[in-house]
């Protein structure tokens, strides 16, 4: 799947996104299972709201973090993500 | 204990609420207990309640609310409700049977996340003979209104040598029906399943087919619907990781409050499991000798102990091992190392040879009636 510089993420509703105490974690729930994530991939679904584009989302994950050349690794996330249908590619 | 080996005992992630074990429906291949009409005195709202609390804060996320049919209890949306707040992801397993619309948005509301709806098969008259109640027509309705509603849907259609001809009908059913999963349910031999089990127990050819349909539907509908395949474990050369593990993530409450460490296990002899009548969640969990026995690979014998692959299956099921070999602590002769394979192919063979004219009549239906009938 091709991403575009203006791409639009969506969560999708059937995944919540939830900080688990007993884990140290957050974690992807869906029906009848759980994905532990790492930091970084936790901060990147959160940003996966409906409100941002890709450039703007990798501007504001490197600002965060104070650092450039995050994109590829966003970028590989991302496509992931959509395989796994944990977010969308918001077409509107 | 002085000298004993100490295990690390990990946080319980799952929590299997059974609200009830009444149900309209009558499948024979139930995985409640064959006596399940021997064990009344359900547990009231308060102590559900108190159950799901106590459970969240050992670490429980995913609450099954099952049964049973949990919606004969009338104090669901009181339990979901409680669910959410405690940040549970909630799942409704359900027979559709009796779920009205107004209750499917009361549920929402209250903040259920997924429903599992389960279908018998994919033509009326076979899901009613198998259900044992006329019930297709209203499983089809509330699937559609599940939908409507903006739930995420899993259908669950358990398999057997009944319908396993149905399989690619059943796979266009859950399409048609806009299930975002399909679980094609293998059905596990035990309870009343192991009761029935010449009547179900599909052929070894019967499986490799509709295993080759379903792997071809998981290209098909890929990014549309996922569709979960649950092995038949009698085929199987090696045991499946049960519970992923005694004691390790799964926690099921049955409806009289017995804590136990997978939703079969109150076959086993002699464990007497804890009561959450008279115990709390972290004393069950961590220091009752039930949900310690078959904690770690202490228990184990021959030819688990030496196994260079007892970290990955446990061991396989205690339940099936008690079952075929009257040995909980047996391997499970799933395994073809297990010197009590032969049971596992006995069964397979008897299966096959078993006469088909008769199965119908032979069916023995889950109802109080059989329960008494069959386990006193």
């Amino acid at each position: 799947m091709a991403l575009d510089d203006n791409s639009i993420f969506c969560f999708s509703p059937i995944y919540r996104l939830q900080w688990e105490e007993a884990q140290q974690k957050d974690v992807l729930l869906y029906p009848e299972g759980m994905v532990e994530l790492n930091q970084s991939s936790a901060e990147i679904l959160k940003l996966c709201d409906g409100s941002r584009t890709l450039n703007e989302l990798v501007a504001e994950l490197e600002g965060k973090f104070s650092t450039s050349g995050l994109r590829t690794d966003i970028c590989e996330f991302i496509e992931i993500a959509l395989e796994n249908g944990w977010i969308r590619i918001n077409s509107d | 204990m002085a000298g004993s080996e100490s295990i690390q005992i990990s946080k319980p992630r799952w929590l299997l609420a059974e609200l009830t074990y009444a149900c309209p429906l009558q499948c024979p291949y139930c995985s409640n207990p064959v006596d399940f009409a021997s064990h009344g005195n359900e547990l009231d709202t308060e102590d559900w309640l108190r159950v799901l609390s106590e459970a969240r804060s050992m670490g429980a996320v995913q609450l099954g609310f099952s049964g049973g049919e949990p919606l004969v209890r009338q104090d669901l949306s009181v339990l979901v409700r409680h669910a959410r707040e405690l940040g549970y992801y909630s799942n409704l397993i359900t027979s559709a049977y009796g779920l009205s619309e107004d209750r499917i948005v009361e549920l929402k509301e209250a903040g259920l996340d997924h429903i599992q709806v389960s279908i018998q098969a994919s033509s009326r008259d076979l899901n009613d003979h198998i259900a044992g109640t006329a019930s297709f027509d209203k499983k089809c309705e509330v699937a559609h209104q599940i939908k409507k509603h903006g739930y995420p849907m899993v259908l669950c259609v358990v398999i057997h040598k009944q319908n396993i001809h149905q399989m690619e009908s059943i796979l266009d059913m859950a399409a048609e029906l806009g299930a975002d999963y399909v679980e094609l349910a293998n059905t596990q031999y035990y309870g009343w399943a192991h009761l029935n089990r010449d009547n179900l127990l599909p052929t070894r050819e019967e499986f490799r087919k509709a295993e080759a349909i379903a792997q071809s539907y998981k290209e098909k509908m890929k990014g549309r619907m996922k569709i979960y395949y649950v092995v038949p474990d009698y085929y199987e050369d090696r045991p499946k990781a049960c519970m992923n593990g005694w004691g390790t993530t799964f926690l099921t409450i049955a409806p009289d409050g017995m804590a136990l460490p997978c939703h079969s296990a109150r076959i086993l002899p002699g464990l007497a499991f804890p009561n959450v009548r008279q115990m709390s969640i972290r004393e069950i969990w961590e220091e009752s000798n039930a949900f310690n026995k078959f904690r770690g690979d202490s228990w184990m014998k021959e030819p688990c102990r030496s196994c260079p692959e007892k970290s990955r299956d446990f061991g396989g099921c205690r339940c099936q091992a008690y079952l075929l070999t009257g040995e909980a602590t047996n391997a499970d002769p799933v395994c073809s190392l297990s010197p009590d394979h032969d049971k596992v192919l006995d069964a397979i063979n008897s299966a096959a040879s078993h006469p088909q004219q008769q199965k119908e009549q032979a069916v023995i239906f889950r109802n109080p009636e059989n329960s008494r009938r069959f386990s006193s």
